[in-house]
């Protein structure tokens, strides 16, 4: 990770912004920005990663943001830092990439649910609004990405009781084939260059084309990567999704 | 026991011979049967049993076997019976069976699951309490690591005779001990911080800095402590520096200490009297110390969750001995293994890695994420064959741990 959003980098760099990890990094979080990094740094790109806690400004000129999950107490704290700061809504809104789970996927919509389950507002970047569930849905996750995106079935783990209506203008993520994802049978939402997913922490680990995808909408087609290069999270995949389908038949 | 109601001493009996059928059939130790059968009998049973004697809990993400055991350790100077679960078994029957089999201990020291405290502290009206640290562990079963601090706060304020020992340098610690009517902090250190961004009390962001760790914008900030370890000694209430110079390794280990001679002190106990009792501990439920597999030296280390691994890498052999890691996920482990990518694995470069156990390839993608070269190995055994030298360190989590610990043997 560099020192900050001013450090150097070489004019093709792809610009990543990691943001508020210090809220918002309860799972593992920090796979999908070492997974970004990797498949960046494999095709030869040169990647510029950048750490924004939530007492610092959030950059405007990056390429992708990262989000990750939280409790219930910091999500609210980021939500009203995130307000405050303005940063993310303006990246997005001149077509960054973004890209949120869990709690920081509520965080994107309109309104999520706080400590006690009441309505707050959210960053408005994606039209979504989410509440609190009948009951908390843990444990393994597959769904079936829509078609448009060109991505495998996702295989990852969801951990929350929220619940999140899409509005207008936002399409599902994916059908949901075992888990919960979204509440009623969709998974994760996009809209533009802008993704959200329940499938928690380090959901690029055994979603390598996830992170392909966010790539492609950063810098354009990629290079596919030598076989040996997927070779273990392509054997994580098989046995994750052989593991689901086992227990489900 | 003499003095148990009719009901509460058949259960116990009952219990007790659960525990033994249990030990005999090969199933465990037989400490958690017994007390669950004797609980079915006897709801009450574990506040029948806890009354009249005082008793000490112990509870934290991590360290509590370990700080049970030197807690033990230290009330032996005293020279009277101690009962305590000594193996870990620490919800309701656990803690149950541990009273059933000392019926005739006056102090007991009992490890309780982060979960159950409130419930035991009103049970067994303990007269002390010690909180060590809270941080994520297994978290697709565990509620949100803050309502667990706030449940622990609740249950507090509802026990003004008991005496708390928290850790003053963790922010979720003294914000649950701050429901406690009396409270000896001690600055026992904390390794893992991010669990502890936010204020608990008003959800600002919390400043760091040499002295400690205060609220950006409310008062709450960290408590000034009576009791103060440093790299190898710890400072008394009394400003009395002593050495610890324990068996056991590690920084973690040394606030475990420091944190039992605190406790020790509240029964009279001074930390000089003590601490020759601690350096005796050299092994906690088959942890740390070392065994002969194959003609090399094994040490086995237990990290259930990203702050014990960190915890485990500090005690490491220096390289290149190399080291085997063994991730499972099943249900006492946790079924989730996103915690891997907390956990810093650069620190293993230069030194031999194997990998083993049910969620290996978690491992393998974790590792080349952290390009650290590794060997896929099917379990203990393959790891002992492949080493050059003559030691192995492994580190394991829960079931793995108990896995390898079938394959090598108990006698530890
Ligand atoms: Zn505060």
């Amino acid at each position: 990770m560099a020192a900050g959003p001013g450090a150097h980098r070489g004019p093709s760099a792809v610009r990543l912004v990691w943001v508020y990890p210090d809220l918002l990094s309860t799972y593992g979080d920090r796979g999908n920005v070492l997974v970004l990094e990797r498949r960046a740094r494999l095709r030869g790109l040169a990647v510029e990663s950048v750490v924004v806690n939530a007492d610092q400004a959030v950059p405007q000129q990056a390429d992708i943001y990262l989000m990750g999950g939280g409790e219930d107490l910091p999500q609210v704290l980021a939500a009203r830092r995130l307000r405050a700061d303005g940063g993310l809504k303006v990246a997005a809104g001149r077509g960054a990439v973004v890209f949120a789970v869990c709690a920081g996927y509520q965080l994107l919509g309109t309104e999520f649910g706080g400590v006690d389950g009441e309505p707050l507002p959210g960053l408005e970047v994606l039209n979504i609004s989410s509440g609190r569930g009948e009951r908390r849905a843990v444990g393994e996750i597959v769904a079936d990405v829509d078609p448009v995106l060109g991505v495998p079935r996702l295989t990852g783990f969801e951990n929350h009781q929220g619940v999140t209506r899409l509005g207008p203008g936002v399409k599902p993520l994916a059908r949901v084939s075992a888990g919960t994802g979204n509440g009623d049978g969709t998974e994760g939402a996009y809209a533009a260059r802008v993704l959200g997913t329940y499938l928690h922490g380090p959901a690029l680990v055994r979603n390598p084309g996830l992170a392909d995808l966010l790539l492609t909408w950063a810098v354009g087609v990629l290079p596919p990567l030598p076989e040996a290069a997927e070779s273990w999270t392509r054997q994580l995949r098989e046995q994750r999704l052989d593991a689901v389908a086992s227990m489900s038949g | 026991m003499g003095k148990l109601p009719l009901r509460a001493r058949l259960a116990t009996s009952l219990g007790g011979a659960a525990g033994r059928m249990s030990r005999i059939a090969g199933r465990g130790d037989g400490s958690v049967i017994g007390g669950v059968i004797g609980l079915r009998l006897e709801p009450d049973l574990l506040a029948l049993l806890a009354a009249g004697r005082q008793i000490v809990l112990v509870t934290g993400t991590n360290g509590k076997t370990t700080t049970t055991r030197l807690i033990t350790a230290a009330l032996g100077a005293l020279g009277q019976e101690v009962a305590s679960n000594a193996f870990g078994a620490n919800m309701e029957a656990g803690l149950t069976s541990a009273l059933a089999q000392a019926p005739d201990a006056p102090l007991a020291v009992l490890e309780v699951d982060e979960k159950y405290l409130p419930t035991v502290l009103t049970a067994t009206k303990a007269r002390v309490v010690a909180l060590l640290n809270l941080s994520r562990d297994q978290m697709d079963r565990a509620a949100e690591i803050w309502l667990v601090a706030r449940r622990w706060r609740e249950a507090l304020a509802a026990a003004p005779d008991c005496r708390v020992i928290a850790n003053a340098d963790d922010p979720l610690i003294v914000w649950a001990a701050g429901g406690a009517a009396q409270v000896t902090w001690v600055a026992a250190g904390q390794r893992w911080h991010e669990d502890s961004w936010c204020c608990p009390q008003c959800g600002s962001h919390l400043l760091r800095d040499d002295l400690g760790w205060r609220c950006g914008e409310c008062a709450f900030a960290r408590p000034p402590a009576r009791w103060v370890l440093g790299r190898q000694s710890v400072i008394d209430s009394g400003g009395r520096i002593h050495e610890l110079s324990l068996s056991l390794p590690g920084q973690a280990n040394r606030a475990n200490a420091a944190v039992a001679l605190a406790v020790a002190s509240v029964f009279g106990v001074d930390p000089a009297q003590a601490l020759p009792w601690l350096r005796g501990v050299a092994s906690v439920a088959g942890r740390y110390t070392a065994i002969q597999r194959r003609g090399r030296r094994v040490r086995l280390l237990l990290a259930k969750n990203p702050a014990g691994w960190l915890e485990a890498f500090d005690v490491l052999d220096p390289p290149p001995v190399p080291v085997l890691l063994a991730v499972n996920a099943r249900e006492p482990d946790g079924r989730d293994t996103s915690w891997l990518w907390d956990v810093d694995y650069r620190v293993l470069r230069g030194r031999p890695v194997m990998v083993s156990g049910e969620r290996r390839l978690d491992l393998a993608v974790r590792l080349e994420a952290d390009e650290v070269p590794f060997m896929l190995v099917e379990g203990v055994d393959e790891a002992v064959d492949r080493v050059d030298g003559t030691e192995l360190n492994v580190i394991a989590n829960y079931t793995a741990f108990q896995q390898i610990r079938v394959t090598v043997g108990r006698a530890v």
